[in-house]
């Protein structure tokens, strides 16, 4: 299917970017890598009137060790998250995670910015971020402010971003030491999880917890956290794993069916981890 | 808006809508038809392209956007009458059926092995995760991948 109309930006530099969204409010849609927007596009789900492309902003491709983070630009394309060695050793959970994302072809063009913007429950990356407690540094007219992914999936493909505002970095607190475990279920190769689990244990033996598709938006398994920071064992907290989410019912999983998927995946998760 | 683009090293310039999708320009604009449309869904890879030398699904990607890059499709991939080691490959592991999905398969496979140049049969299947055969062919095209990995030829 043909998308309906649109008027084309390219921006130049973020503040383009962002004065293009000041312009346009909520007429308009940033393009990264276009591998969300571009599908809803064609099924005319989105009908931005304005389509601003951030795809040529080179300075926000990057992965860099900043100390007690690793600090990747929102424009990284998953392919060089996956096969970026800095990630793997300092950040490990992510890349793992980064390299199920879609297939090959997606992962050439799919930017962890564009899918952390998008906001889907049934993305992967949102997971590995609230495991591994990530920050998301936003742009806008009035600066730049810092948030905190716990903050940042609001709803629905809904996030704090602004109308106005242009994802810029990613923030992942180094996990040196670190085990993690990442499970995804799905019953087609490349299809999006029925529900998956990422999975870290620290090396003091804190763990973090990420769901994928067990809620309308990314979320925290805190039931779990709790329980692992209480001396429980991987099968006795993940039988926390549901609590406090809504998950929904579709042609691939009832909420029950997402319910025991939640747990076995979050059990498997946590022992891989190490716990 | 006017673009720009190389494919199969020519370079072509046409005025484009913005919501022209890179498979309808390269098919429809430019005339290469050797990249099939398969399902409109971005699931099936019939239209596997490489974009600066990478595998792209072309149906995912406005031509806008790839204004001033190096497109290869499967009409560039052959010299002349000599086919490349990959579509040599598949024409002796019989990695083919009715052929649909092969452009965008043996395109897939080459990224694939310029990515990895000598994969399992695990890391095979995991690299064509994108690219779908109707008439499941799939073992003979892993085998064809794997015979094109290990030098080709008997």
């Amino acid at each position: 299917m043909i998308p309906a109309a649109f008027d084309y930006v390219r921006a130049g530099s973020a503040s383009e970017a962002i004065a293009a969204l000041a312009e346009h409010g909520d007429e308009a849609k940033l393009l990264a890598g276009g591998h969300s927007l571009i599908p809803l596009m064609r099924f005319r789900l989105a009908r931005p009137a304005v389509v601003v492309d951030i795809g040529r902003l080179d300075d926000l491709k990057y992965i860099r060790d900043a100390g007690d983070h690793v600090a990747i630009g929102a424009l990284t394309r998953h392919r060089d998250v996956e096969t970026s060695e800095l990630v793997a050793n300092r950040a490990g959970l992510l890349g793992e995670v980064t390299s199920h994302v879609g297939d090959p072809q997606v992962r050439h063009r799919g930017t962890i910015g564009g899918a952390v913007a998008h906001g889907d429950p049934a993305s992967d990356i949102p997971s590995a971020l609230i495991a591994l407690g990530a920050t998301l540094v936003a742009a806008g007219p009035q600066g730049t402010r810092e948030i905190s992914v716990d903050d940042f999936f609001t709803g629905f493909l809904e996030t704090a971003l602004g109308d106005d505002e242009l994802l810029t970095e990613v923030r992942i607190p180094a996990t040196d030491g670190a085990r993690w475990g990442f499970e995804k279920f799905n019953r087609r190769a490349q299809d999006w999880a029925i529900v998956g689990v990422s999975a870290v244990v620290r090396a003091g033996g804190e763990a973090g917890v990420g769901l994928v598709n067990m809620d309308s938006r990314p979320v925290r398994a805190a039931a779990v956290e709790s329980a692992v920071a209480g001396g429980a064992s991987a099968a006795e907290a993940a039988e926390l794993a549901a609590v406090g989410c809504d998950p929904t019912e579709d042609l691939n999983a009832s909420v029950e069916y997402r319910q025991h998927l939640a747990r076995v995946l979050t059990r498997r998760a946590l022992e891989t981890a190490g716990l | 808006m006017e673009i720009s683009v190389t494919i199969n090293g020519t370079t072509h310039t046409h005025d484009v809508e913005p919501r022209t999708l890179l498979v309808h320009y390269i098919r429809d604009v430019v005339g290469l038809t050797g990249t099939n449309i398969g399902c409109d869904t971005s699931s099936c890879g019939a239209c596997t392209i490489h974009i600066n030398g990478e595998s792209v699904k072309s149906c995912t990607v406005f031509a806008v956007q790839a204004d001033g890059d190096d497109l290869l499709t499967i009409e560039g991939l052959a010299e002349g009458e000599t086919l490349h080691p990959m579509q040599e490959s598949f024409r002796q592991c019989h990695a083919l059926q009715c052929g649909y999905c092969t452009p965008g398969m043996v395109m897939a496979a080459v990224s694939l092995l310029d990515e990895n140049p000598d994969p399992t049969d695990r890391e095979v299947r995991l690299g064509l995760e994108g690219n779908l055969c109707r008439c499941t062919g799939y073992h003979n095209i892993v085998k064809a991948v794997l015979h094109c990995a290990a030098g080709g030829e008997q």
